[in-house]
């Protein structure tokens, strides 16, 4: 079960993701970040503080975004994952290849910082 | 006696699967961390036993079982699908799947970085996974 909102505030579109991100429910999460990469941008702000699960199906929806976030220059900032969801993000090392801050305040930080 | 858990063939139900291995994890004193990370790789090889081996047919059962030794937690997943070798599997490199925006191919990557033991075998009417984890049972 997922839920997924998306608000625009300021210079940025917020996605807010809560619940499990899984084999039945990524698919969601796809849509409302592809939405958001077509139509929004370049400010996406991703917030993870609900989320309480992600398996490889969840990850591999952020994986496939790296390349078009980079090579369209789009300013992607995910934050507040809990604990043990951020761990699964290192398992595989995306923590490193995506940008992970801690809380809103930080992303907001972040993002004007650019 | 070891935990049983008959797993309905279905992706939608697979947090079904979880909070129950999650439960049992965590009566055994197993961290919040290292549950969820275990939790993860056995949601992994049953999606892939549902998506793949059963092409999500309702009616093929996949059986798990959970048994506790004093270093660790052993699954035992039997299916009756197709049967398809994780261990021999190579997985493609990540700047790979990245490059190719690929959505899947990171599941059994996961499975195997997370778990210090995996056995599959199969006859011929089933095949069966193995996975252990060495666990710190929390006091």
């Amino acid at each position: 079960m997922i839920e997924i909102n998306k608000i625009t505030e300021n210079n940025y579109l917020l996605i807010t993701v809560s619940g499990e991100a899984d084999a039945s429910s990524s698919i969601h999460l796809d849509k409302a970040i592809r939405e958001a990469m077509d139509e929004n941008g370049p400010n996406i702000l991703v917030d993870c503080t609900q989320l309480e699960y992600i398996s490889s199906a969840g990850l591999g929806v952020f994986m496939s975004y790296i390349g078009e976030i980079s090579n369209r220059s789009i300013n992607f900032i995910i934050f507040g994952l809990s604990e043990k969801v951020l761990k699964v993000f290192g398992i595989l090392g995306l923590d490193q290849l995506l940008t992970i801050k801690a809380d809103k305040e930080e992303a907001k930080a972040a993002l004007n910082a650019v | 006696m070891p935990y049983k858990f008959d797993i309905p063939s279905s992706k939608n139900k697979l947090r079904l699967m979880r909070k129950y291995v999650s439960d049992v994890l965590v009566e055994h004193h197993v961290s919040d961390i290292e549950t969820n990370m275990i939790v993860l790789a056995v949601d992994e090889v049953c999606a892939n036993i549902i998506i793949h081996g059963h092409q999500q047919k309702g009616s093929h059962k996949v059986s798990l079982s959970i048994d506790f030794n004093k270093e660790g937690v052993a699954f035992e997943i039997i299916d009756y699908g197709h049967a398809f070798d994780i261990v021999s599997y190579k997985a493609p490199a990540i700047e790979e799947l990245i490059k190719n925006k690929h959505k899947g191919g990171i599941g059994i990557m996961l499975v195997k970085k997370i778990m210090d033991e995996i056995h599959f075998s199969s006859s011929s009417d089933h095949n069966k996974l193995k996975l252990f984890k060495r666990v710190t049972f929390e006091s």
